[in-house]
């Protein structure tokens, strides 16, 4: 199969090589070696630079600046005023009193769904690891099983869980079946939320599982041999050699679900829509909805919480990737 | 892979040591089936159900409780009627039953006729009549959503999707090379600033920067058009990390060798590391594939013409319309699904290594 | 090969094909209109407008049908980009748009628009008294109503309320007939705030004032609160006002077609559907509007059919515009659509509907009748420049409300704040 990738990519390739080669010679010949590597670098960079570095720039013009025009060259400065009202808050532990309550709501659900969310995602995966590492038969089919609803899109995750969901889904039908009431699975806030931290860690989980796994087996097999010599339990085995050599993986794991997780909105946007209310509004949703579907919008307020997400995250980022280079490292 | 003494904590045969052939299962090996069986149910379980109404007709999937397999009413042809009508068993006053057609449903009551008899008329409570159903599974479902004037443009959608798709990956993969390969195989001034701006934006998603994207997006006249869901996210640091990390195995002496033979750096580029970077080259491609094909915000924000849609966008709108039409909305959304699980059945090994490799990087 | 050849061809024929569709394009100028295709409209305006193809050669109507909601939510978007905006399209947010609306009044025959339209011109130039442009027309008239399911009212044996009976009284004959037929929802309607408005006015609320601010008074107080308890009390199914997230408008039609729902508030839009669907499954009608304490009043409503600015061939536009509102063509759409006639001609004349079963007869008769007794506070409240914002506000703040997210006060406060939040940016 690689082979035939390959090929295909030879093929676009070797025609479009075929065209581009007579500019690079030319450049060579103009620069020299020892300036072409940025003509290599030079489309990947200028991609770089225009969809993501300037735009962070933007993003403050955007949240110190008013009015509901899109272009920047039209909106007034305000200074601070957009993070102000974010910030305006009589009693922070209760959103409904402050200026900008769906901001909080979001940060409130948001704050709530990460770290519940992760931290079944990282339990689910870890046991379903554990399992996988055992001598089974077809263990690829069984890696694949859990790994399948990763490939699905967000939007098609959603519209399954939907599905299976509403009033008069097959979970309903089940629970008559066996003389129990339909519930409103989706409609009431509490079970809502529930099944939003539900859906996202069936979605997502077999992609953990798999981190974890190759973790486990990248365990030496050595270290429990002289486990078993010394007579240890397997359950000792498990929390006295297994977790320690499987942490670094772990935090790994925790931080890139963590990453994820703060970023949710593709499924829920699809499957409750934010709600009901604000039930199951995190922040990605309030930011886009503030851009791009609040009437009027206000790109102000969308790009100051923009900011205060992508700190978050920015943190985050570095813990994983410090984390990542001491486990490859030791 | 050699047993390991961990996997069989509980067999007694280990001690006494090993049968030739297979060794006994023990309790620890049921409960590890069992939790894999339920997996496989709970994973593929509701794809499967999902798949099983987009069979059903639009009048089976209004039916609660629904029904496992997709049925269809029976229909007879009566004397006197221009349609056909549709077959009960009702049961009569006096606890006799028998076979009729119904004409029409009022409220609780049904008009129903003797099919043999058509002069023979009566009025039947709904509860007393039970449909005679036969397993019809409902292609048409699947079959309309390609029909030209269905007002579902199944091939535009997907054709938008593939299109986005390719070309994506295509220019994703070419400039993703070139840059590792510029960052891997050289030592130039500013490279590793060049190298740290890339990876700067690992720290910066899409979410974070969508207004401005937009901006800059309508400000190069692409909103609305395909390239402005292709062109933002063309830059994956991933992608070119992922490359760098392989380029840099390549042995130097191949290219010193091919620029002794005054090979041009293109020439070397195109003939000596791309074909070497094949397996990297492959991951990458899966990857940005499985993503584009996928990707629902960016193309939200971008695309607002319905011929403009992706599958994406088109069952998101189609299930936030007014009137859903279910049994068209789940074939589309397993019709979406399709080509990713296929490439995932094919593709497994390789995903699988990506990514393992991806979080152990 | 071969897969790699195709793929390589499909990507390399998708620029050139894209260029050959332009190059194309010259001869004729392309326009573009977006079309709402709730009410069915858009297949009917394929047909109806092959006749201006036929009378125009040089001008070609492509016709993007789309949900209501993209073009609430969306089309301000793409006006504010710039570049992938239709040319003209349905207006729902009627003065709400009108910064991106284009003057047809140097192309049009603007004495004749004055006195077709002259009710509804003013709808589209928002808040400004001294407008006189003419952006477009109003297409058609929508007033909300109730729609009853009479066979569960004769089944349940309960008389159907008279002709005042009020918004309680409704609320209170639909329980008792869910509870004797064994229907799961007594009541239901639109998750909107234009629906909501109906009875907020009825109640004695004026919702915006003559110098264009919004207004919290007691009648709006009274009547979000009745929606909150009947919500709690299970009158109304909890999952469509409270069960919903965000600005979201939904309905549950569904389910009166069903016949799961007793009385339905609703809207003249939904005879089409209703023709077509239930069929003789039950008798349906359209009553009396219910009343409050001050009024028994619908709200109008209605697509307009506007010129916007982003266009490039705006004569042609106004071509198209006239086609379109002329006398002929219009009173066939109103036909086929069941729709109420917005047009003082059509008025005046009468509009034929054709072969329309009893009941939507019955019912095209009623919303008729009931035209001229709305309010002026409905009117006013519809050509409010800033609606889209107060109704996406209560039917957000009062749906949280529900859930007990906000407290009844805080909610109406929040609603005040988000119109005025709108008025402030507009100014800016």
């Amino acid at each position: 199969m690689t082979l035939s990738l390959n090929s295909l990519v030879g093929t676009i390739g070797s025609l479009l090589a075929k065209a581009v080669e007579p500019i690079f010679v030319a450049l060579q010949r103009l620069l020299g070696i020892k300036r072409l590597p940025w003509v290599f670098l030079l489309p990947n960079l200028a991609a770089v630079v225009l969809f993501s570095l300037l735009p962070v720039f933007i993003n403050v013009y955007y949240s110190i600046s008013g009015s509901d025009r899109l272009y920047p060259t039209e909106r007034p400065v305000i200074g601070l005023d957009n993070f102000e009202a974010l910030a305006r808050c009589q009693n922070f532990l209760d959103p409904s009193t402050c200026s900008q309550d769906l901001f909080w709501r979001a940060l409130q659900n948001t704050v709530v769904f990460v770290p519940v969310q992760v931290v079944l995602m990282v339990l689910v995966s870890l046991l379903t690891a554990v399992v996988l590492n055992r001598d089974i038969r077809a263990r690829g089919f069984f890696r694949g099983v859990f790994f399948f609803p990763v490939m699905l899109s967000p939007v098609v995750v959603a519209l399954v869980w939907k599905w299976i969901l509403q009033r008069e889904g097959i979970l309903n039908a089940a629970f008559n079946g066996m003389g129990l009431q339909s519930v409103e699975w989706l409609v009431r806030p509490d079970s809502a939320f529930s099944w939003a931290i539900a859906v996202t860690v069936w979605a997502n989980m077999g992609f953990y599982t798999l981190i974890l796994l190759a973790g486990l087996q990248a365990i030496p097999r050595d270290v429990y041999e002289a486990a078993k010599m010394d007579s240890a339990s397997p359950w000792r085995q498990f929390t006295r050699i297994t977790l320690p050599l499987l942490r670094p993986t772990m935090l790994v794991v925790v931080v890139l679900a963590v990453i994820r997780s703060v970023q949710t909105f593709d499924e829920l946007y699809v499957l409750t829509g934010g709600g009901p209310g604000s039930a199951t509004t995190l922040i990605i949703q309030y930011i886009y909805e503030r851009g791009f579907a609040a009437q009027p919008r206000n790109f102000g307020l969308a790009a100051a919480a923009s900011l205060v997400v992508g700190l978050v995250l920015l943190v985050l980022t570095i813990l994983q990737m410090r984390l990542s280079r001491k486990s490859y490292n030791g | 892979m050699a047993e390991t003494t961990l996997s069989r904590p509980g067999s007694i045969s280990a001690f006494l040591g090993a049968r030739r052939g297979r060794r006994r299962l023990d309790w620890t090996d049921w409960l590890s089936y069992g939790y894999l069986f339920l997996g496989v149910l709970i994973m593929f379980g509701p794809v499967a159900w999902v798949v099983l109404s987009s069979l059903k007709s639009p009048t089976a999937l209004t039916e609660f409780p629904p029904t496992m397999l997709p049925y269809a009413t029976e229909t007879v042809r009566v004397e006197g009627f221009d349609t056909p009508l549709e077959l009960y068993t009702v049961t009569l006053p006096d606890g006799t039953t028998k076979q009729m057609a119904q004409i029409r449903r009022i409220g609780l009551q049904a008009q129903m006729v003797d099919p043999e008899n058509p002069e023979e008329r009566i009025s039947v409570p709904l509860a007393d009549r039970t449909p005679e159903r036969a397993i019809a599974p409902a292609w048409n479902n699947y079959t309309d959503l390609f029909a030209p004037n269905s007002g579902r443009n199944m091939t535009l959608y997907a054709g938008n999707s593939l299109f986005i798709t390719i070309v994506a990956t295509v220019i994703t993969l070419i400039i993703n090379a070139m840059a590792a390969f510029a960052l891997s195989k050289y030592r130039f001034k500013g490279r590793d600033g060049a190298l740290m701006a890339i990876l700067a934006t690992l720290m910066i998603p899409s979410t974070v920067v969508l207004v401005p994207v937009f901006m800059i997006v309508a400000s190069m006249g692409l909103v609305g058009n395909l390239w402005g869901v292709i062109l933002p996210s063309v830059a994956t640091p991933t992608g070119v990390f992922l490359l760098r990390q392989y380029m840099l195995t390549i042995p130097d002496e191949l290219i010193e060798a091919a620029r002794m033979d005054h090979a041009s750096e293109w020439r070397i580029f195109w003939r000596i590391v791309l074909p070497l970077s094949a397996p990297a080259l492959a991951v990458v491609a899966i990857f940005s594939v499985m993503s584009r094909w996928n990707d629902f915000l960016l193309p939200l924000v971008m695309l607002n013409r319905p011929d403009t849609f992706t599958l994406q966008l088109a069952l998101n709108s189609f299930q936030g319309e007014n009137v859903v039409q279910y049994h068209y909305l789940l074939a589309m959304t397993v019709l979406t699904a399709l080509p990713v699980a296929l490439m995932f059945v094919v593709l497994q090994r390789y995903i699988a290594s990506g990514i393992a490799s991806t979080g152990i990087k | 090969m071969t897969i790699k050849t195709a793929l390589l061809g499909a990507v390399a024929a998708a620029p050139i094909l894209a260029m050959a569709g332009a190059a194309q394009a010259q001869d004729v100028v392309s326009l573009r209109y977006m079309c709402t295709s709730d009410v069915g409209g858009c297949e009917i305006w394929g047909e109806l407008l092959e006749g201006f193809h036929e009378a125009n050669p040089g001008i070609r109507v492509a016709i993007e049908s789309v949900a209501a909601r993209a073009i609430t939510d969306t089309l301000p978007l793409q006006l504010e980009a710039g570049n992938d905006a239709p040319d003209l399209a349905n207006s729902i947010d009627l003065g709400g748009l009108n910064p991106y609306y284009l003057d047809l009044s140097p192309y049009i025959d603007v004495a004749d628009f004055e006195q077709n339209f002259g009710q509804t011109l003013p709808w589209l130039r928002g808040s400004n008294q001294d407008d006189k442009g003419v952006y477009g027309f109003q297409l058609y008239f929508t007033v909300n109503g109730g729609f009853v399911n009479s066979t569960l009212f004769e089944q349940a044996g309960i008389e159907l309320p008279g002709s005042d009976a009020s918004w309680e009284d409704w609320a209170e004959a639909s329980r008792k007939v869910a509870e004797a037929t064994g229907v799961q929802f007594p009541m239901a309607m639109d998750r909107s705030g234009h629906r909501f408005a109906s009875m907020a006015i009825s109640y004695g609320a004026e919702l915006v004032d003559a110098a264009g601010q919004p207004v919290i008074d007691d009648g709006l107080r009274a009547a979000s609160q009745q929606i909150i308890d009947w919500n709690k009390d299970g009158t109304m199914p909890y999952e469509l006002w409270g069960g919903t997230g965000g600005t979201v408008g939904t309905n549950m039609i569904d389910d009166f077609k069903n016949a799961n729902i007793v009385f339905y508030y609703g809207g003249s839009w939904y005879l089409g559907q209703l023709e077509r669907d239930v069929g003789d499954a039950f008798d349906w009608a359209v009553v009396d509007q219910p009343c409050g304490v001050a009024a028994c009043t619908g709200m109008p409503g209605g697509n307009a059919v506007v010129a916007l600015k982003t266009t490039k061939h705006p004569e042609e536009v106004a071509k198209v515009i006239e086609y379109m509102a002329s006398d002929e063509v219009l009173e066939e759409f109103l036909a086929r659509t069941q729709s109420l006639p917005a047009k003082q001609s059509l008025i005046d004349k009468g509009v034929e509907y054709g072969d329309v079963s009893e009941s939507t007869a019955g019912a095209l008769q009623k919303f008729n009748e009931q035209l001229p007794k709305i309010t002026e506070a409905a009117y006013r409240f519809q050509g409010y420049r800033f609606q889209r914002a107060m109704m996406n506000g209560i039917v957000q703040r009062i749906g949280q409300a529900i859930n007990g997210e906000l407290s009844l006060d805080q909610a109406l406060e929040r609603i005040r704040e988000e119109t005025e939040t709108a008025i402030t940016a507009a100014a800016r």
